[in-house]
């Protein structure tokens, strides 16, 4: 059994992310759905570090995981102000800039 | 890739994939963000299997320790009143969907099948020093440019979170003084309003407090409980929990819900 399995995982994860994104409604949920997406890139990330045999992968995934724990703090605020504006969490609910 | 770890692969690999479908099928975000939670757990499992052990051991922390209770935070404040509604705003949203994801899946497949992977080196000669040396000798020395551009982009982030965060007081903030003033004023709820479940039977404070008159008061229930329906059905034996005939001698007592509001005028 040889290291793609990982790669088929990591892309099994980022499609259902995907999915979550396209199909929930509620604002929280489609967020997690990004970070599953974020995730499954890091395990592709881990697996190539390990099949090449240098670390360029690892600090990659460090780095990713940076960017998105800054992605979620600024996301979660900005839901809360719409959800204190608007008292929705639903993504159609934003739609103020729709004609 | 050896023995112990595919087992371990085909345990967690499925459980992954389990713990994100929960993701997308769950009606309640908390358990949406418990899923989530075992995913995360997982893939740093899979990460210590691969040889990152910094970096499983900090996807643990970060994602599943600090990412996520963040979620918890949120769905705690937004979530817990709000209600998705399944109408479809975008015609044919769900089945296009579902065969985009399935397109990918199948092209991403195919892809990959036809990728021939190279002998996996494997991690030993890049780690010769140790997890961590290796991994901080590569951030402070070749990316080191990126290991500051990242350090000023979560200052940025904390700033943009507290302005975003912020919220200016309006009007200034009513004192207790005014507020029993209000209430001495409209003459309702002149004592304060009764507290849930301090009866002989039950004590807990999905169930309604009694009125004197013997009637449950449905106001006494803290309403985040009412939002989430769960409230105490039947409150004691001898009340219709739809309290609209109360059993009690006095017979042409109003309704529970109506009789908490009207105690006043009684009084």
């Amino acid at each position: 059994m040889s290291l793609s399995v990982y790669i088929y995982l990591a892309t099994i994860l980022f499609t259902i992310g995907a999915l979550v994104v396209l199909l929930r409604r509620n604002t929280i949920i489609v967020f997690m759905g990004v970070e599953l997406m974020l995730n499954a890139c890091n395990l592709a990330l881990i697996t190539f570090s390990r099949m090449h045999g240098n670390l360029d992968g690892q600090v990659y995934t460090l780095f990713v995981m940076v960017v998105a724990a800054a992605e979620v703090v600024v996301g979660l605020a900005i839901i809360m102000s719409i959800y204190r504006a608007r008292r929705s969490a639903s993504v159609d609910d934003a739609n103020l800039l729709k004609l | 890739m050896s023995g112990g770890e595919a087992l371990l692969f085909w345990v967690l690999g499925p459980t992954c994939v389990l713990g994100s479908l929960g993701l997308l099928f769950a009606r309640k975000a908390v358990h949406a963000a418990m899923a989530m939670a075992l995913v995360m757990v997982g893939l740093g499992i899979f990460y210590i299997a691969q040889y990152a052990e910094f970096v499983g051991i900090i996807q643990i922390f970060v994602y599943s320790g600090a990412v996520m209770m963040l979620f918890l935070f949120v769905i705690m404040t937004v979530g817990v009143e709000s209600t998705t509604s399944s109408v479809e705003t975008i015609g044919g949203q769900r089945i296009w969907g579902w065969l985009l994801a399935l397109l990918f899946l199948g092209v991403a497949a195919f892809g990959l099948g036809r990728v021939t992977f190279p002998e996996p080196v494997g991690l030993d000669a890049a780690q010769t020093e140790g997890t961590v040396t290796a991994l901080a000798r590569e951030i402070f020395s070749r990316q080191v440019f990126s290991f500051e551009v990242l350090g000023s982009l979560l200052v940025i982030a904390v700033m943009g979170a507290m302005v975003l965060a912020h919220r200016e007081r309006l009007v200034p903030r009513r004192t207790q003084r005014e507020l029993a003033a209000e209430r001495v004023r409209s003459n309702s709820f002149v004592a304060g309003k009764p507290a849930p479940g301090v009866y002989a039977r039950h004590n807990a404070s999905d169930t309604p407090a009694l009125l004197p008159d013997g009637t449950p008061a449905a106001v006494s229930v803290p309403r985040v409980l009412v939002a989430r329906g769960q409230e105490h059905p039947v409150p004691y034996r001898g009340i219709d929990p739809a309290g609209d005939t109360p059993e009690t001698e006095d017979a042409d007592l109003p309704a529970p819900s109506r009789s908490a509001t009207t105690r006043g005028e009684q009084a």
